[in-house]
């Protein structure tokens, strides 16, 4: 089954866009979530995370913060 | 094994080069932490020639796709710690490995300047950040302190004065240095407290950063802001640490002669990091292609 992917981001961040475009390439289907949009969430993902850089990749739960390509895959199993 | 050319750094100036060296079959290495450099971090770019308009994120996959269609070996997320010239020669030890080679293009850019302030490191990212650009949405309504008078510190004020409750612009010269009209917009805002003359010493906080010591020129007290976001905005430094024996300037860039050579045969250094005037992507990727064609003679001269 595919892992189930949720990306915490913000419109102006350069690695959020990194990020997402790496998973479109890669055919990964993902949720994504505007903090900045939605308090609720950013505090579930400073929770999540620890920390309140953008963007953290959810993986059925492992959390990776920031555009960390080598990660991505290995989590992904790419 | 020993390569003709290792490059360090894959911003403009280090896949420029990589381009140039794979077209002149070079046998080489591109060793960097990532792609991109600080075009990655950039905005709206206007400036860069054929494109009268692109993204920061756009332009970096653009490079990245022009750099790969040669099939150049890379090494991502790999810092290079320490590149130095024994006999003929330059070793290469990174974080993770060592590598020999003929010759070498530092072209390892700029990053941002820290405060050098006790809690800085501790509360990286837990409420501290130097990309307002990234992380200015998630202080909605908070409190929060900008480091920096100049224009990038402007900017990230002018960004969170539509988002954060009060913003704290603290500046340690006695005036505020950025773009007269940037200044201005800043002034209007009822949202910001200005503080010149005024110097951080310490970021403080529990899990999370939740304030700001300070202290004004001349005074003995120091003061506590309580905040919960800090933006540092106070310039960049070159990443030039790494190159040993290598002369640089007073501000510790690399210094280059108009071939991008620096002393040491054999080391050349092309964008950012060098002394170069004016730091701009395309000045950065012509003096890339200049480093790599600078290799080449260079290299063809051993033979």
């Amino acid at each position: 089954m595919a892992k189930k992917v949720t990306i915490y981001s913000t419109p102006t961040c350069p690695f959020c866009i990194r990020t997402k475009q790496f998973l479109k390439e890669n055919n990964i289907k993902f949720e994504e979530i505007d903090v900045s949009l939605d308090e609720a969430k950013a505090e579930e993902m400073i929770k999540k995370s620890g920390q309140m850089g953008v963007p953290v990749v959810d993986i059925d739960g492992e959390i990776i913060v920031g555009f960390d390509k080598d990660r991505l895959k290995e989590t992904l199993g790419l | 094994m020993m390569y003709d050319l290792i490059i360090i750094g894959a911003g403009p100036a280090g896949i420029t080069a990589s381009v140039y060296a794979a077209r002149k079959r070079l046998n080489f290495l591109v060793i960097t932490k990532d792609i991109g450099g600080q075009t990655a971090w950039s905005g709206d770019i206007e400036n860069y020639t054929g494109y009268q308009f692109i993204t920061g994120s756009d332009l970096t996959a653009k490079f990245e796709e022009h750099m790969r269609r040669y099939n150049v070996e890379l090494k991502e997320n790999e810092d290079v710690i320490e590149v130095e010239k024994r006999g003929d020669t330059v070793y290469v030890k990174t974080t993770k490995a060592k590598y020999k080679t003929k010759t070498a293009i530092i072209a390892s850019g700029k990053t941002s300047r820290e405060l050098g302030v006790p809690g800085e490191k501790e509360f990286k990212n837990k409420g501290l950040t130097y990309c307002a650009t990234c992380d200015a949405p998630l202080f909605l309504g908070k409190v929060v302190a900008v480091i920096g008078g100049g224009n990038s510190g402007l900017d990230a004020t002018l960004q969170l004065i539509k988002i954060a409750k009060h913003i704290y612009l603290i500046n340690i010269t006695p005036k505020l240095t950025g773009d007269p009209i940037m200044q201005e917009k800043v002034m209007e805002s009822s949202l910001v407290t200005v503080l010149n003359d005024t110097k951080v010493t310490a970021v403080v906080g529990d899990k999370m950063v939740n304030g700001i010591k300070i202290k004004k020129q001349g005074q003995d007290e120091k003061e506590l802001l309580n905040v919960q976001g800090i933006f540092v905005e106070i310039g960049l430094m070159p990443n030039s640490q790494l190159a040993k024996g290598i002369e640089k300037n007073q501000w510790g860039e690399i210094k280059v002669d108009s071939y991008n050579r620096t002393n040491i045969p054999g080391i050349f250094a092309a964008g950012d990091v060098t002394d170069v005037p004016e730091k701009q992507i395309v000045i950065a990727a012509g003096e890339g292609s200049k480093a790599a064609l600078g290799v080449f003679r260079y290299l063809n001269q051993l033979k």
